[in-house]
């Protein structure tokens, strides 16, 4: 890896409205309705916000967030509560205790890591299912974490629009 | 000890937090699946989240709205189609009626109960949860027009599920195919009853549990029997596709096809079936669904 990432800027703080209106319009692009087949490619847009935050401002959007926002994805998905939000958990975890390390790439590099993430996110989903009863075994279900990484720098793009800080050439 | 500055502070250390977070979840879980105690949190956040599924829809009303648009081109030809059936219908309703009262008056000789009205509400989907193991809808008719959990949900053509969860202004609607759900039915040719349930799989269902030897044939239908007192009689369910013999089981393997559109339509219409008084309506709780 070379060293561009000493020239790289220092991100503002995004504000926390910001977070919050990005982390509605996620929910709102999960909620659309699709075709069964996007429908299983479809990435899971909240889950790659709350990762944005978590790994750009760990000390804003912590595991509690994570939490709530994976209730509120049981009551939208009609599963079991608490299983999307024991996955976003672990999720966040992965994801504050890697943000050191993950900032330092480009977010293109970023994108095979948060596939583990995300693979390892379904795979809590997967197993909470399975261990209830409700699930049975199709392995195109892990799909859309391949979707979810192949997605992630245009999400990246986007939500990092808050941070470029200003640079004023008159500055000094 | 002299205290950490408030820059440093972070509060308790990931681990702890996860191991704080993952406890709560799994004690939700709990909560939900054995004890059933969460339906208040659940209609709440619903209830929440209703105006975003309204704006998620949004696009795809104004698709509506244009494809309508189009479609005016073609509404004289269209109105002309209607009225023809209009007439159709009618000779065949003005047909039924006389048959419904000689029913009736033929019942009322037989001093058997009378049968049930159905009473329908038209019902848009608004969208599909995103889990892929779960089949189930959710609904744009809520508390506020009269739906209630147990209530049978059906397209022209025959059944598509049952409503199991109901928020104030959208109801979930558990299909068919749903690895938990079991519809009674009976097989029009012969009158043989039977359960019929989902295996989680799109445009499937299995007939589980019937012997060998029992009187069932390839494409056979199969309708609601009314057994149980949620599902009015004599709904097409099902048409059987397949029957497989294993001679190291008892039973063999049937597959269905489900009649109705269960993964195809945008509207669908939801019975309401006045509660019978008949002794069947006590046994209505453990027949039709068998959460796990």
């Amino acid at each position: 890896m070379s060293k561009d990432y000493l020239e790289k800027e220092l991100p503002l703080e995004a504000k926390s409205r910001f977070i919050f209106i990005s982390l509605v319009i996620a929910f709102i692009i999960n909620l659309f309705p699709l075709q069964e087949i996007i429908f299983l490619l479809r990435p899971d847009f909240v889950a790659l916000t709350l990762l944005f935050w978590n790994i750009n401002q760990p000390h804003h959007v912590g595991m509690s967030i994570a939490f709530i926002s994976g209730v509120i994805m049981d009551v939208c998905n009609s599963s079991i509560l608490g299983q999307h939000a024991l996955a976003y958990c672990f999720m966040s975890f992965l994801a504050i205790i890697l943000h050191r390390r993950l900032v330092l790439f480009s977010i293109f590099q970023q994108a095979p890591q948060i596939f583990w993430i995300l693979l390892l996110t379904q795979l809590i989903v997967y197993i909470s299912g399975t261990l209830t009863g409700s699930y049975h075994s199709d392995w195109y279900f892990f799909l859309s974490s391949i979707t979810g990484a192949l997605i992630w720098p245009v999400i990246a793009l986007i939500l990092g629009i808050s941070q470029k800080p200003e640079i004023d050439p008159n500055a000094l | 000890m002299e205290s950490v500055p408030q820059f440093f502070r972070t509060g308790p250390s990931p681990q702890a937090r996860l191991f704080f977070f993952s406890l709560l979840s799994i004690l939700l879980m709990i909560a939900d699946l054995r004890f059933e105690s969460l339906d208040k949190v659940r209609q709440a956040i619903g209830t929440i989240l209703y105006p975003l599924q309204k704006i998620a829809l949004a696009p795809t009303n104004l698709y509506d709205q244009v494809d309508d648009l189009i479609k005016d081109l073609h509404l004289t030809k269209e109105i002309n189609y209607l009225r023809q059936q209009y007439f159709l219908h009618q000779q065949q309703f003005s047909r039924l009626q006389i048959l419904e009262e000689e029913n009736t008056h033929l019942r009322r000789l037989l001093n058997a109960a009378k049968q049930t009205e159905v009473k329908s509400i038209m019902a848009e989907i608004l969208y599909i949860p995103r889990d892929p193991f779960k089949r189930k809808i959710i609904l744009n008719r809520g508390t506020s027009d009269g739906i209630e959990a147990g209530q049978v949900v059906v397209d022209d053509l025959g059944v598509i599920g049952q409503v199991t969860q109901i928020f104030p202004w959208s109801a979930e609607v558990t299909l068919i195919t749903d690895k938990n759900h079991a519809v009674p039915i009976q097989v029009a040719r012969n009158g043989l009853r039977s359960i019929i349930s989902g295996v989680g799989k799109n445009n499937e269902l299995e007939l589980r549990y019937l012997s060998i030897n029992a009187d069932i044939q390839v494409n056979d239908l199969l309708i609601t029997s009314g057994i149980g007192g949620v599902y009015p009689p004599g709904l097409p369910v099902a048409r059987i596709e397949k029957i497989e013999h294993d001679r190291s089981y008892n039973f063999s393997r049937i597959t269905c096809v489900p009649i109705a559109g269960v993964d195809r339509n945008r509207h669908v219409l939801i019975l309401s079936m006045p509660l019978s008084t008949t002794p069947e309506s006590t046994t209505s709780s453990d027949t039709i669904e068998s959460k796990s």
